[in-house]
């Protein structure tokens, strides 16, 4: 089979640039195993961080013509013949060496989310949820952490002083998933406006696109997440309530009503 | 004395899959202070690759269903080998092990009534498998990741330890360096718990990542502990085989526990014509039963496609080696013809993403063509079955590196459960005994050695590159300690092991220590070939066929063989083999397995021909 040729961005904190490397081709390859093949034959010191190689860890994300994307989910034919290939580092965190960047930003930010917090059980001791309460949370749960929608984020992607402030949307959807998790009890509305900066985000739904789990970020997560932080801080009613009496206000679905778990049978 | 990052804990965790992050967990809430060390970024470990569940009898879909049944599943599907001690406590603890899951915030699909939905899978007799459609790995890394951070237990990501260090008998810390940088980084600890994995990436035809070259194995070996059961390694059934890009990449058993068939190139069901002796009883005998059992498990006995792995995956080796196999090598797995489009989708959604990302087969509608893939090694570090205490004091070992649990094959769904049943015992133990030991002593020249070991390939010319050496190490391992192997054959791969021993010692690496993969790759090579010579020295002894260990040259089940381990030690600086009996499994407790005794003989078929077909 014809050989490929493909631009690979080597280099460190000091720098760094595209290297053209040309390998063999296979039949169904994917961008990650021509990444293999130089380090195989080129280059052995190539970094690159993956792992499962089947899109369900979430550890090759770079860029691929300038689109973030996963290493291991992109088909080497999906380029028509001749296409100027190159592969480089995710933009929005630093670099370590090659296409391997520093993400302890993400990891950073996981420590500030308070955890999970259920409410009793049952009375007979068990936990009863119904599927169709829990089919939104469970596709926020799909997230592998690959992080590409941190990197195409325009609020930290050019900007790297919001970093402070602005956790991102792979933050927002975890929120929301304990935000709209059934047995949850724990009030993080004050922290989503405040700590995590959920107001940066103008909905333009870029991370929405790249996610290659199709969870629907910005519609799903952030909107629903908007809507329970205005009605929390800015319906005066509302916010005496809650000063008052603490209470987690009824978050809606913006689709479907959600309907809590019913008293025990 | 060498100059590096130090730290001091009283356990440090090796690893952090779910056995891994389940110790930790348990360590820091008994108070030991704790740290959890990976090679990966948190949360990619392998834990996060399964699909199809986690097997705890909770008896929400059958009623029935009970820890006792559980037990006789696992130990009949181990072919008995199994330490049944380990067995039991898996199966009375397993169900809360999940329910604690749920306490902690993971979300797994429901019943009608609101409860934990439970799925079939190959070996247990009722619909058993916890699970998130076929990412339930996720769901569990995910949910033991979040409760880890939330309790601020240290991490210490892409963080390679490669040695355990040693204070006369006991052990006393390890060393390694961080990934990143390539600085050295050395721990001292009066416990530490081995959580690494297996060992997959030593065959061709893997599911398994990088990460897993056996690392946790050959430290625990170089530290004087005892491994048992080498020679058990599970090829899973049902791997992808085409394209070659994707070969060996996991297919849930899932498929076949939600109706899938397996089907050879003419279309025939042909798992009917291999049923052994053993699962007779247990097993339908004509399609009508096999497909109504789905529905009413009362009056229909388990379909054939849902035997134990290590059966299938010899079936299929036959049928390929008969003729009768797809164009690439695979047999046919069937799900499109058996279920509605929909219900496929909603199930299995990663595998209809997966073939049709990645092979352009849209299951819905297409068969996927699959063939076995190593997955898993049974064997590894020998445990004291309550506290997983390996037999070198201070070192403790949970989940696929250590062994005994799943004797000579591992039912699928059992390995979720066995990370967190034994993760969490592991980690209260040696929280325990960290309460009693005295501060770890650090013996600096033997800190020393090990950091000049790990720079050497720095300071010296190679003339060998790691990934061939890798490459041929792994297409040796797959042909010659395959699923089908014989005397010659495997005195053959031990020659050819010390050959590649020789050259890894000479293996080049270039560039700087930042993130410097062929500098690990190199180092690695030394795990992977010593783990595959202990593999291979112990399918060399036992001489017989049983689960994971398919002998050509003697293949019927020997009841004398059912009653010993093959255990494995390092002592002065080579490896020593010997027989040991297993534990007698208590009268009470054989009352539940029933009498018969696995015998017969394996259709041993062929070579390893997934290999064949195109390498």
């Amino acid at each position: 089979m014809a050989d490929v040729q493909v631009w690979v961005w080597r280099g460190d904190t000091s720098g760094g640039d595209f290297m053209p490397y040309k390998v063999a081709a296979d039949e169904g390859m994917v961008v990650l195993d021509v990444v293999h093949r130089i380090q195989a034959e080129k280059a052995p010191d190539l970094a690159v961080r993956w792992n499962c190689k089947a899109g369900k860890c979430g550890s090759c994300s770079a860029e691929i013509n300038g689109h973030p994307k996963l290493m291991c989910m992109t088909r080497m034919n999906e380029f028509p013949a001749g296409e100027h290939i190159t592969i480089s580092p995710v933009k929005t965190f630093p670099v370590v060496k090659d296409l391997v960047t520093d993400v302890s930003f993400n990891y950073e930010k996981a420590k500030t989310i308070p955890a999970f917090k259920p409410k009793p059980k049952d009375p007979d001791g068990k936990r009863r949820m119904y599927q169709e309460d829990i089919d939104r949370v469970q596709e926020f749960h799909k997230c592998i952490e690959c992080f590409l929608c941190q990197d195409v984020c325009h609020v930290i992607r050019d900007h790297d002083e919001n970093k402070r402030s602005f956790s991102g949307p792979r933050f927002f959807v975890r929120l929301a998933a304990l935000e709209m998790h059934p047995l949850d009890t724990n009030d993080r509305i004050d922290l989503i406006r405040a700590k995590h900066g959920l107001g940066f985000c103008n909905i333009t739904k870029c991370c929405t696109e790249v996610c290659p789990e199709d969870i629907h970020i910005t519609d799903n997560a952030i909107i629903p997440l908007k809507e329970r932080v205005v009605s929390a801080h800015y319906d005066p009613l509302a916010w005496a309530l809650r000063r008052i009496r603490r209470t987690r206000p009824a978050l809606q679905a913006p689709s479907e009503p959600q309907s809590k778990v019913p008293p025990s049978a | 004395m060498a100059d590096f990052e130090r730290h001091e804990y009283d356990v440090v965790v090796i690893g952090a899959g779910g056995a891994g992050l389940r110790a930790a967990i348990e360590a820091h809430a008994l108070g030991a202070k704790t740290a959890i060390v990976c090679k990966s970024l948190l949360g990619k470990a392998h834990t996060v690759m399964a699909e199809g569940g986690i097997a705890a009898a909770l008896g929400n879909v059958w009623p029935e269903d009970n820890w006792q049944v559980h037990f006789r599943d696992t130990m009949r599907g181990g072919k008995l080998l199994n330490n049944w001690r380990m067995a039991q406590l898996h199966a009375q603890e397993a169900a809360d092990r999940v329910l604690e899951l749920e306490e902690w915030g993971a979300l797994f699909d429901r019943t009608k009534d609101g409860l934990i939905l439970q799925r079939d899978f190959g070996g247990h007799r009722y619909a058993r498998l916890a699970h998130v459609g076929d990412r339930t790995g996720l769901e569990m890394i995910r949910t033991l990741q979040n409760t880890a951070v939330a309790k601020n237990i240290d991490v210490f990501m892409e963080c390679t330890l490669r040695h355990l260090l040693t204070d006369g008998d006991r052990v006393s810390g390890a060393i390694g360096y961080w990934r990143p940088s390539g600085k050295l980084i050395a721990f001292a600890a009066k416990a530490v718990v081995l959580a690494t994995g297996g060992v997959g990436k030593a065959w061709r035809v893997t599911s398994n990542s990088w990460e897993y070259t056996g690392d946790g194995i050959a430290m625990a070996l170089e530290a004087g502990a005892d491994l048992i059961d080498m020679e058990m390694t599970q090829f899973h059934p049902t791997g992808m085989v085409w394209p070659p890009s994707v070969r060996g990449l996991l297919v849930t058993e899932g498929v076949r526990g939600d109706g899938g068939t397996l089907r050879n190139k003419s279309g025939e069901r042909f798992m009917f014509r291999y049923i052994p002796e053993f699962f007779r009883a247990d097993t339908a005998d004509t399609e009508k039963e096999a497909d109504a059992w789905y529905e009413d498990k009362r009056n229909n006995r388990r379909t054939p496609d849902l035997l134990p792995r290590d059966e299938v995956a010899r079936a299929i080796n036959s049928e390929v080696k008969a003729g009768r196999g797809t164009e690439h090598g695979g047999v046919f797995l069937d799900i499109a013809t058996r279920r509605p489009a929909e219900y496929i989708r909603r199930r299995l959604p990663s595998m209809y993403h997966q073939f049709k990302e990645l092979a352009d087969v849209d299951i819905t509608k297409q068969q996927m063509e699959i063939g076995p893939t190593l997955h898993y090694i049974m064997g590894g570090i020998r445990v004291d079955p309550d506290t997983e205490a390996a037999t070198v004091p201070g070192l403790y070992a949970a989940g696929e590196v250590a062994a005994g649990m799943h004797g000579a094959n591992r039912l699928g769904g059992n390995s979720l459960s066995d990370l967190l049943v034994f993760g969490r015992r592991a980690g209260e133990a040696a929280a325990a005994y960290s309460k009693r030991a005295s501060p770890p002593k650090v013996d600096e020249a033997q800190l020393d050695a090990y950091a000049q070991q790990m720079e050497a390939p720095f300071q010296k010319v190679g003339d060998e590159n790691p990934y061939a050496i890798h490459s041929e190490l792994q297409d040796m391992m797959q042909e010659l300690v395959g699923i089908i192997r014989r005397r010659d054959e495997l005195e053959e791969a031990l020659v050819r092991l010390e050959r590649l021993r020789v050259r890894a010692a000479r293996a080049r690496v270039t560039g700087s220590r930042v993130y410097n993969p062929g500098w690990h790759l190199a180092l690695d090579l030394n795990n992977l070939i010593g783990v595959s010579e202990a593999v291979t020295r112990s399918a060399l002894v036992r001489e017989e066929s049983r689960g994971g260990h398919t002998r050509e040259d003697f293949p019927k089940t020997d009841a004398e063989w059912g009653t010993k381990n093959v255990v494995v030690r390092r002592r002065d600086g080579r490896l020593v083999l010997t027989t040991e009996p297993i534990a007698k499994v208590p009268a009470e407790m054989r009352a539940l397995l029933g009498e018969d005794k696995p015998t017969g003989e394996a259709a041993t078929g062929a070579k390893t021909v997934v290999a064949a077909g195109d390498d």
